[in-house]
């Protein structure tokens, strides 16, 4: 079985569209979203959950006004600013450490686990979709992504199924490094803008930096062909293939804004050839 | 002094486009600072042809462990909410991706074997791109897992002869985006009308909503068909402040790394009652 990751760096490249209609094309797959602060793959692969479960994320402290007497050794220890002028703690800024707690004199101070979001396992038409919404504002996106691809790995062991596809985060940070983790390859969508270049070489120094081998899409790449071009030249050096160019095209808005994929929205177009021209040399992989 | 922050559930709708744009328009009657805060893929820069006037690298704290001290007695492991310290019986192993520098082990330690260190995750860099802007962005290093101590870093760089600072925040809904965003006057949400498009702006609005700033809708890439975010703009009484159509130009401009604030003549006073409203 092959884990396969789908990210860009840039966001809003067609990371997404692009799982989607990539898994549509197989018989039995596990497919992860694992963008789990703007997961955006349900939309279009429709998952028909079947259990819901509580993520206990990380922990936030919570002061005890009746046992503060406000000496202010809390504010001194806090590396994260997080607690105000008047003793209480600050939810969005507080990162659970607990300094706060063994350093009051007073034990006012507890921790507690919060609960940071929700991950559902799903039935789609063709296989088992794993996916998870963090809520609004949280930290520990990585440890809901770990959770998430470990809850899918599982299912994937378990159907035998020969891949699993993950549609990742934008960036290079915590959740993409949590993304990167145990995965067999980067699928790497990338558009021949100057912004699109620039978080490309960002995002491959990352896989690279993780060990995880890359492979490239060019997304809307008629849009540039000087760019195009220039990317390829790099790529070629950096001996990265490129696993289709798609052009840009109005269709996929078309087809989202019917919330379908590339491939079901007009199976016989260009873009829909790129997709299984994508989906051949995946299955090279096995 | 106002602050605008600019942001997104999902990415690539056009944050980076409208922070330019609304930067370049109200450079034209203000002084404005431009802060770049998606630090693990800053893009503004690619637009700007600005000067740049300095560089600096940014430090965060890590446990330097002075090994002839330690006892070995774990109570720094034991403390550590992140299990980045790993106690031998004669040596310790930290791991610095893992490490949220809470100073714990360092305040902890019994033998006084730990030391501040400072580890590099990245630069901020300084630009004047004309008497009325100034620049600022800075870039995690590739490898890091935290860019909050990167957008902190920038919050802390704020000028303070400007009559407006715009905060072009990193896509998401998680801790990055907050720190962003958080401590601005409002926050314009930049969406594209799609389903993917108004799924995102629903969950950027809730964070927004929750720290209680006001905010506003830019429609990008407007074709007309809209009505999937006017019926959410209606229902949560968020007005949409700027529609921004579709232009395959605009978007071949974008990728050459040109934006040019009078592409559409429309939006200029639309910016200035924005910036005005606030």
């Amino acid at each position: 079985m092959k884990q396969i990751l789908i990210i860009s760096g840039k966001g809003g490249t067609g990371k997404t569209s692009l799982t989607a209609a990539i898994t549509r094309l197989y018989d039995d797959i596990v497919v992860a979203d694992c963008d789990v602060d703007a997961p955006d793959l349900h939309i279009l692969l429709k998952p028909d959950i079947k259990e819901r479960s509580v993520f206990k994320g990380g922990k936030l402290a919570d002061i005890d006004p009746e046992k503060c007497t406000e000496c202010g050794k809390c504010t001194e220890v806090c590396q994260f600013g997080a607690i105000t002028e008047d003793f209480t703690v600050k939810k969005f800024s507080c990162e659970g450490c607990g300094v706060c707690v063994w350093n009051c004199p007073f034990d006012a101070i507890t921790m507690y686990q919060k609960e940071s979001g929700e991950y559902y396992i799903s039935e789609i038409e063709n296989g088992i979709m794993l996916h998870a919404l963090l809520n609004p504002g949280e930290e520990n996106s990585g440890k809901l992504v770990t959770g998430v691809k470990q809850k899918a790995l599982t299912f994937a062991e378990k159907r035998n199924v020969e891949f699993m596809l993950i549609d990742g985060p934008p960036g290079i940070g915590c959740p993409v490094i949590s993304s990167l983790s145990g995965v067999d390859l980067a699928v790497i969508v990338t558009e021949p803008t100057k912004s699109g270049i620039h978080d490309l070489e960002r995002v491959l120094k990352a896989a690279n930096h993780f060990g995880v081998q890359s492979k490239v899409v060019i997304n809307k790449s008629d849009l540039n062909p000087e760019n195009t071009e220039k990317i390829k030249g790099y790529l070629d050096k950096e001996d990265i293939e490129v696993l289709a160019e798609i052009p840009f095209s109005s269709r996929f808005i078309e087809a989202l804004k019917q919330a379908k994929t590339i491939v079901d929205f007009t199976p016989d177009g260009i873009e829909s050839q790129c997709i299984r021209e994508i989906k051949s040399k995946l299955d090279k992989l096995i | 002094m106002k602050k605008i922050a600019v942001a997104s559930g999902k990415g690539g709708t056009g944050k980076t486009t409208v922070s330019l744009l609304l930067t370049l328009i109200a450079s034209k009657k203000y002084k404005v600072q431009l802060v770049d805060c998606d630090v693990e893929n800053p893009n503004c820069h690619i637009f700007l042809g600005s000067f740049p006037i300095k560089k600096e690298k940014i430090g965060v704290f890590y446990p330097v462990i002075n090994l002839e001290k330690c006892s070995f007695c774990k109570k720094c492991q034991e403390v550590c909410e992140y299990n980045c310290l790993l106690v031998l019986d004669d040596n310790v192993l930290f791991f610095p991706e893992l490490c949220h520098p809470c100073k714990g082990c360092l305040f902890v330690c019994p033998e006084g074997a730990i030391d501040e260190g400072k580890r590099e995750v990245g630069d901020i860099c300084w630009f004047r791109e004309s008497d009325n802007i100034y620049f600022n962005y800075a870039v995690m290093d590739v490898g890091e897992a935290r860019a909050n101590p990167l957008i902190e870093e920038l919050k802390k760089n704020l000028e303070n002869d400007v009559d407006l600072i715009i905060f072009d925040s990193p896509p998401g809904a998680n801790c990055p985006m907050v720190q962003a965003v958080n401590d601005s006057d409002y926050v314009i949400l930049v969406t594209e009308p799609t389903p993917f498009g108004l799924y995102d702006l629903k969950i950027a609005w809730s964070v927004v909503n929750k720290l209680g700033i006001p905010a506003g809708i830019v429609i990008n890439r407007d074709e007309g068909e809209d009505k999937i975010i006017t019926d959410f703009s209606s229902q949560e009484n968020i007005p949409v402040i700027l529609k921004i159509p579709f232009s395959l130009e605009f978007a071949r401009l974008y990728s050459e790394g040109v934006i040019k604030a009078d592409f559409f003549p429309d939006i200029e006073e639309k910016m200035f009652n924005i910036i005005e409203s606030i």
